[in-house]
């Protein structure tokens, strides 16, 4: 009896479960071993068309007689590459239809014309031509003839699915000059990007948490750039910096404090004089790396303070107690107590960040030295078309991001299942 | 000890009060006055003579007295000897220095004296910095983006720092940005497909995440902590990966440019999070009511319809608000999906709208406004549930 229950209750849960099973394994599962297929070849953006016969019905009076009529069909391949093979073609027609001139390759059946075409190569074209009188002399309405679409139907190799494979594509992702360069750029953005957010994060956890006048308020506020859509803040950020006529530039030259208006976005590399070393800042990306500050220490905010908001106060009383200092407090209670929602967001946020890809291209597009690798996935599959190259930088994405997870977990996961 | 605390004290005060009178000033800047420095060291002076007298009256005189003792004289040098500024702008000066001199006002002599005062001053004052920094720092860029659709083109480019807006004109005149974009380049439509689209995947999710959330909740099956597990690190995939397989894949089956295709994906992407939140809240309802409904041999469907989804309302609906918001800000999948204008949801006609150089920027932010204002509005409104959704379980330890 018991067994039965158990059963039952294990298939109820397959029922219930299945739906949103099948379809994440369609859209996000499926998809990720797609991506290591088509790394493995060379298709560009146009290959994946499946090619089409097509036809264009052109009906057209012979003379005065309107019992008679001519029809001509443009027959074309919709693809310049590919074949397609065993096109069959088949219209219908009225029932008081008779053909004057059979083509060979047709033949004319029940009022429905049926036609084997054969191969056509790429690019074939075709002007296919039949003539049609009423057996009973009464008048053909073109509109009506008109209206009747015919089908056809073909067989063409989908590349996408064919067994060749290179290794091309990879060949190229990794031994490019660039390969380096780029790798460096989304550490640099990822890495600079989780830590400041974590660090504002940890700041503005640390203010919210006393309390002010206008608390509540000041929560929803910081969590605004965090909900706020992405489009909107970018080309705000866009606006504000604008060397041309952007409020940022305008207010610093109405200061003072700059000469010459700076493109915080359009520039690869500033120099900057630090106590007399000079060194080059790479300033489009530190502008990227801010804004993505910005947009994500809202989560580290809200992360942090909800566990800030869960220590003890006791712990806080006795130290007062032993007459700690503010910043005794904060490195002795505050920060060992918040050490593993840091560590998690670190991890949250470093796989976030090392994926974005709508902030940076919405602010700079990849260019001025702020290329990211989901930057690249973009441009390679999609401006320059390499949809097998594209995939390439999507499986070097995970495998880096597969490294990245089982280091940490390696190595700060004891100390987080400890604490 | 006593001397060095003291210096500190002026220090970080009046550090404290540029900061404030500078975003005042800036401010100002912006609604058109011509301030052309900060006046730095002159506030600075200020600060500390203030700080210095303010510790040596002490509480000889009512703190309210003393504010706009000090209040004034600041004003009256600043504001009319030196820079000559309107009365509006002075009255705000005012304002913040009886602001800062009340903050000033419950330190003395006695409390500098105590042990680590100079740190308790410190984070005293980092603490209000940092309210007003993050408050000016956030709201900035909202303030930039809601003034600029009120400017016209001209008005932008003659004086970028000109942000004050002539209310003077008639309703027409001040929304003509929004008016041009419903009508010229068909936002209405826009609108329609985004709130489409959000309202869809919001219900679809929902359709697939409770009974998916509740049985591993509640049921033992096989593979059940697998997926729970599994569940997070879907969560963490990134989206970027999945874009060319389901390019092609949405190419060949002809569901680019529809509306189904952004539903299907969307759902996918977001179920993995709702699923999340809903069974961790589910787990928290009494187990005792089902018990009794399996008495009453009511079946699986019963026991969701009847008895969970009642009893979890706030999380479903903190899941709806949070899903709803994801498929109203995506941006990624729209643009890879969307190339014609017929089927383009808000963000990805913002997108393309910038994409024409010539476009004016005004209407650019009256389009950001638009697609901003509903997430906000939902956000601020909603904000309890939201935020109590959005860490749900994920901070435990």
């Amino acid at each position: 009896m018991k067994d039965t229950l158990a059963n039952t209750e294990k298939k109820t849960a397959y029922i219930l479960t299945l739906p949103a099973v099948a379809l994440v394994f369609a859209i996000i599962l499926f998809p990720i071993f797609a991506n290591v297929w088509i790394s493995f070849k060379e298709v560009e953006l146009k290959d994946i068309r499946i090619p089409e016969p097509r036809a264009k019905k052109i009906v057209k009076s012979i003379s005065e007689d309107t019992s008679k009529i001519k029809i001509l069909y443009k027959l074309r391949n919709s693809s310049l590459i590919q074949e397609i093979r065993d096109v069959s073609f088949q219209d219908k027609f009225p029932k008081n239809f008779e053909i004057e001139k059979l083509d060979p390759r047709c033949e004319f059946k029940k009022y429905t014309l049926k036609c084997k075409f054969g191969n056509w190569p790429a690019k074939y074209r075709e002007n296919f031509q039949v003539k049609f009188e009423t057996n009973d002399g009464s008048k053909i309405d073109k509109k009506a003839l008109k209206s009747i679409k015919p089908t056809l139907n073909g067989t063409s190799d989908n590349i996408l699915l064919n067994t060749n494979f290179t290794l091309k594509n990879f060949k190229k992702v990794l031994f490019d000059n660039e390969f380096v360069d780029l790798l460096l750029t989304t550490f640099y953005y990822t890495f600079f990007g989780t830590v400041g957010s974590i660090i504002f994060g940890i700041l503005t956890a640390q203010m919210v948490n006393q309390k002010f006048y206008g608390r509540t308020f000041m929560r929803s506020v910081l969590l605004f750039p965090y909900v706020a859509p992405v489009v909107a803040l970018a080309y705000t950020w866009e606006l504000l910096l604008d060397p041309n006529s952007g409020t940022l530039n305008s207010l610093l030259i109405n200061y003072q404090i700059i000469e010459t208006p700076i493109n915080l976005l359009g520039q690869k590399y500033i120099n900057i004089n630090i106590l007399g070393f000079d060194f080059k800042l790479r300033l489009a990306l530190t502008t990227v790396i801010m804004f993505e500050i910005w947009r994500y220490f809202p989560l580290a905010f809200l992360f942090i303070l909800a566990r800030l908001q869960a220590i003890p106060k006791e712990l806080y009383e006795a130290a007062d107690v032993d007459g700690a200092s503010p910043f005794q407090k904060f490195f002795n209670i505050t920060l060992p107590q918040i050490t593993a929602v840091i560590s998690i967001l670190f991890m949250i946020r470093f796989i976030w960040n090392f994926n974005k890809f709508e902030d940076v291209f919405l602010l700079t597009g990849g260019a001025s030295g702020t290329r990211t690798l989901p930057i690249n996935v973009y441009q390679q599959g999609f401006a320059i078309s390499d949809i097998g190259m594209g995939s390439a930088v999507s499986i070097v994405i995970v495998a880096l991001l597969l490294i990245f997870m089982f280091l940490y977990f390696k190595l700060l996961g004891k100390r987080v299942d400890e604490n | 000890m006593k001397t060095k605390n003291l210096i500190l004290f002026a220090l970080i005060s009046s550090f404290f009060l540029i900061f404030i009178v500078s975003i005042w000033k800036i401010l100002a800047t912006l609604q058109g006055l011509n301030i052309q420095n900060f006046n730095l060291q002159i506030i600075f002076i200020f600060g500390v003579l203030i700080s210095f007298a303010n510790l040596r009256i002490g509480n000889k005189i009512k703190d309210f007295y003393k504010s706009i003792l000090f209040s004034l004289i600041f004003v009256i040098c600043d504001g009319y000897l030196i820079q000559k500024l309107p009365l509006w702008y002075n009255i705000g000066v005012f304002l913040i220095l009886y602001f800062f001199v009340n903050k000033i006002n419950k330190y003395s002599f006695v409390n500098l004296r105590e042990q680590h005062s100079t740190q308790v001053i410190f984070f005293d004052f980092l603490t209000l910095f940092g309210i007003l920094f993050f408050s000016f720092v956030i709201l900035f860029p909202f303030y930039m983006m809601l003034i600029t659709s009120f400017k016209t083109q001209i008005a932008l480019l003659v004086n970028p720092l000109d942000f004050s807006i002539n209310f003077g004109q008639d309703l027409k005149g001040l929304f003509k940005s929004y008016f041009v974009i419903f009508e010229s380049y068909n936002f209405g439509r826009y609108i329609l497909t985004s709130t489409i689209v959000s309202v869809g995947t919001v219900i679809i999710t929902l359709i697939f995440a409770i009974p998916a959330a509740y049985a591993i909740a509640r049921l033992n099956f096989f593979g059940k902590t697998f997926m729970s597990t599994s569940i997070l690190i879907i969560y963490m995939f990134p989206a970027i990966v999945l874009v060319i397989p389901l390019y092609t894949i949405f190419s060949q089956l002809g569901l680019r440019n529809s509306i189904e295709g952004l539903l299907i994906v969307y759902t996918a992407t977001t179920l993995p999070v709702a699923i999340y939140m809903l069974q961790g809240y589910f787990k928290s309802i009494p187990k005792e009511l089902e018990e009794a409904a399996i008495l009453d041999k009511l079946s699986w469907f019963g026991i969701i319809t009847k008895i969970i989804i009642p009893l979890s309302i706030p999380a479903i609906s903190s899941v709806a608000l949070y899903v709803f918001m994801i498929a109203w800000n995506e941006f990624l999948f729209s643009l890879m999906f969307l190339d014609n204008p017929n089927s383009f949801t808000l963000s990805r006609a913002i997108q393309y709208l910038s994409g024409d150089a010539e476009t004016p920027r005004q209407y650019l932010m009256a389009g950001s406004v638009i697609v901003t204002l509903p997430v906000l509005f939902i956000f601020v409104y909603f904000e309890k549930y939201l935020v109590s959704g959005l860490t749900a379980g994920s901070v435990k330890g």
